[in-house]
């Protein structure tokens, strides 16, 4: 047979092509759910690190911790909000809000849909985990950061990102760089700020965390989202803090001590 | 079969070595010696079996879609160790991200498939296939330990020098941070030449 005509090339080609598509759909539809389930624990693994759930104490990932029963024990609720922080309703945090699109939104100025993971930790208190995600200097970052009940202290911060420079910026995916978040305060003279990743030292700074050295481009980007996306979620938190001092002062005894009352 | 076909892959005719082929991802996935394990692993998969299926179509496949035939199949099987990859070792997918897609473009595929298998009989090419993929593994190994161990202080993720040495407990030693960035792949791998050229002198340019 002549296996250079233009007929026996075609057909070859297209039978090729047709077995090979057929096998790896095959593979792929039938892989498809453990893939999910891995993505969706890799996702539940970031979101309670930001809680400073299932870490060792030097604040890197319990590797025998089960992250799934972790979520499942903490996470006590889950919403959508706007930028005006007024909840979205029929949109799940967890499966439906792609934050790569929100990002692309946030920076266009279109209307954003922000997911808030709402977290009891095991003293009783209450840790709303909000997300972020932005451009590093080669590929996305992202990650989440834990507010306390107060809107104003962060409990936990977590990053990662998919191609900063191993050895360099790859280190915000580190715990030495991410450990030093907690207990920061969103706050900067009485006004909401975010915190800031600063170069040259923080000092101690109340709202600042140091950067590291030899990426200065990967922490500038980590300061930038975390402004932008805090910024979008500043309507949510501060509208939380009134409604919080809100029934201090319908009694009149605790009225006195609460100076914000006064105002 | 010629005994050559094992043993001429380790060393008389490393793909990395002696042919200098596949450089670019020996250089991107040695950081950690797992990562350079399951790439190793992936790369003689992929030759060993796509060797053996072109090796059973050589004489049917039009010489004119030669190439694009053989990259159709190995296309398929990178593929498919990508999404095996994602189901069933995630950290490890995640480590070596798009690395695993660029096994596509890995030379010494195509190389051992065009130079061997589309001339020999399969079960040579698939031996072929996977003793160079085994080849190229063992050179991705021996470039990861040195710069795990040197870049990092561990192996396979152990901690292997004592935390005692290091500055910030009050000892001496430091991580070569270069170690972890891939020119210093690149430096080792010439060293690694430069030891199998003064062995093997026939090798040595006059």
């Amino acid at each position: 047979m002549n296996t250079n005509s233009n007929t026996y090339t075609v057909i070859y080609t297209t039978v090729l092509v047709v077995i090979v598509a057929a096998i790896l759909a095959f593979a792929a539809s039938a892989l498809k759910s453990r893939q999910q389930a891995n993505m969706d624990l890799a996702k539940m693994k970031t979101i309670m690190q930001a809680a400073c759930i299932g870490q060792t104490p030097d604040g890197n990932a319990d590797k025998a911790a089960d992250f799934m029963k972790l979520y499942n024990d903490h996470i006590t609720n889950t919403f959508v909000i706007d930028a005006e922080g007024k909840v979205v309703e029929g949109v799940d945090a967890f499966k439906d809000v792609d934050l790569k699109a929100q990002y692309s939104n946030l920076k266009k100025g279109l209307p954003v849909q922000l997911p808030v993971y709402e977290c009891t930790m095991d003293d009783g208190r209450k840790v709303n985990i909000l997300a972020m995600y932005g451009a590093g200097l080669w590929g996305a970052i992202w990650g989440y950061v834990g507010v306390e009940d107060d809107n104003e202290t962060l409990c936990g911060a977590i990053f990662d990102h998919a191609s900063e420079t191993p050895g360099l910026g790859a280190k915000i995916a580190e715990a030495p760089f991410y450990t030093q978040f907690r207990g920061k305060k969103l706050s900067d003279a009485g006004q909401f700020s975010s915190v800031k990743v600063i170069k040259g030292g923080a000092n101690g700074s109340a709202n600042g965390v140091d950067a590291i050295s030899g990426a200065t481009m990967t922490s500038k980007a980590v300061s930038a989202s975390l402004e932008q996306w805090l910024g979008a979620y500043k309507a949510f938190l501060t509208n939380r803090t009134s409604a919080a001092a809100q029934p201090c002062c319908s009694e009149e005894a605790e009225c006195g001590q609460n100076s914000e009352c006064d105002e | 079969m010629n005994k050559e076909i094992y043993t001429k892959p380790f060393f008389k005719g490393n793909p990395i070595t002696v042919l200098v082929l596949g450089i670019c991802s020996s250089l991107a996935v040695t950081v950690q010696l797992k990562g350079a394990l399951v790439m190793a692993l992936s790369v003689t998969i992929v030759t060993a079996f796509s060797s053996l299926i072109l090796s059973m179509l050589r004489n049917t496949i039009p010489s004119r879609v030669r190439i694009i035939v053989q990259l159709v199949v190995v296309a398929m099987f990178v593929i498919l160790i990508d999404q095996v990859l994602k189901a069933f070792a995630y950290d490890t997918s995640k480590m070596l991200s798009v690395y695993i897609g660029l096994i596509i473009t890995n030379c010494i595929i195509m190389g051992r498939i065009e130079a061997f298998a589309l001339g020999n009989k399969p079960w040579p090419s698939f031996v072929d296939g996977a003793c160079n993929g085994l080849g190229y593994g063992m050179i991705l190994v021996v470039v990861a330990f040195f710069r795990e161990l040197l870049g990092s202080g561990t192996l396979f993720g152990f901690q292997v020098i004592p935390a005692s040495w290091y500055m910030e407990n009050g000892g001496w030693y430091m991580n070569n941070g270069l170690m972890i960035l891939p020119p210093m792949a690149l430096i080792l791998l010439g060293c690694v030449v430069w030891i199998q050229r003064s062995i093997q002198k026939d090798l040595q340019e006059k």
